[in-house]
């Protein structure tokens, strides 16, 4: 399963629809009444599932569409993780983009709107920024297939675990990294680590997410009171 | 001086984000970053909300954000 996440406007579900032939239906995933489209294509006799999620700024949501994105990459953990970029903007898109990075390993960057991008006189070095935050680069211009044939391609490698993704991780100062790592050892016991990352996890409790705690107890099915 | 007070047409520089937790979060989140340029494009009848350029979008903020966020004018 493959999800597509991105600030809003970005090109996301042109992309879905390009990767899809548009053969995608509304789908309820299971656990909330949400809504997301999703829909399938082959590559290399592989079936990849794809879920198109609406346009969000963060990862700490402010609005029902963003919670949607939030917890499908949080507790559906995705096979592979495409964030969609606006490449003229790309300072802005990176905001999102690292913090997909902070929760889930497999990660592509689709600087998508190549062309807007070039028109304003923007160029990418692709090769530096990939290399910068340790997960592929894909130029697409998602209205005329450019870059698509490569994305396919490269989504395929990281499934098939032919391409190494190591995505950057940012260490906050010592003070925190203390925390995170006391925060840690409470959660261990009460969650099994394959659910959720436990860093990013940490990371939420400090800025005071409580709406997050509330999506745990209801995706993960937890009793009771969780933490600390 | 506030975001809230930069008239329409003006463009500042943010030099601080007041308030704390979820709140100032979100404002970081949406690119109101100290050192950013941040300009007023349109504010509605009301002037609440309005329209600001910040990072290449138009964010609109609703007053008790702009009230968050410091400029210096350019
Ligand atoms: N020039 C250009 N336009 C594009 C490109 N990709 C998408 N668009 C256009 O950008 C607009 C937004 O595309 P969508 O695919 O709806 O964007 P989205 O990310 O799904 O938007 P939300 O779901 O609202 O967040 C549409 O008008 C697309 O035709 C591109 O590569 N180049
Ligand atoms: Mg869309």
């Amino acid at each position: 399963m493959i999800a597509l996440v991105g600030n809003p406007n970005t090109g996301k579900s042109t992309i879905f629809n390009t990767l899809t032939g548009m053969r995608q239906y509304t789908g309820n995933w299971p656990g909330k009444t949400v809504l997301q489209t999703q829909g399938f294509y082959r590559f290399n006799n592989r079936h990849y599932k794809l879920v198109d999620l609406p346009g969000s700024y963060s990862l700490l949501p402010s609005s029902p569409d963003e919670e949607v994105a939030r917890d499908f990459i949080c507790f559906a953990r995705p096979d592979c993780t495409i964030v969609v970029a606006d490449a003229a903007c790309l300072e802005r898109n990176l905001n999102l983009a690292l913090q997909v990075m902070e929760i889930t390993p497999r990660v592509v960057l689709c600087l998508n709107l190549i062309d807007e991008a070039k028109r304003k006189g923007i160029s990418v070095d692709i090769l530096s920024l990939s290399k910068e935050l340790g997960v592929p680069v894909v130029p697409t211009v998602a209205l005329n297939n450019y870059g698509i044939e490569d994305l396919k391609k490269t989504i395929a490698a990281l499934v098939e675990g032919k391409l190494e993704c190591s995505p950057r991780r940012i260490e906050y100062d010592d003070e925190v990294e203390r925390l995170v790592e006391d925060i840690e050892s409470h959660i261990n016991p009460i969650i099994p680590r394959s659910l959720i990352n436990f860093r990013w996890l940490a990371l939420r409790i400090i800025d005071g997410d409580s709406k997050l705690l509330e999506a745990i107890r209801s995706y993960l099915h937890l009793e009771g009171e969780i933490l600390i | 001086m506030k975001l809230t007070e930069l008239a329409v047409g003006k463009s500042g520089v943010i030099t601080s984000v007041a308030g704390g937790g979820m709140q100032r979060r979100r404002l970081l989140d949406l690119g109101f970053i100290p050192g950013s340029r941040v300009e007023n494009v349109r504010c509605s009848p009301t002037g609440n909300p309005t329209a600001y350029l910040i990072k290449g979008t138009l964010i609109a903020l609703r007053r008790e954000e702009s009230d968050m966020l410091f400029v210096k004018m350019l």
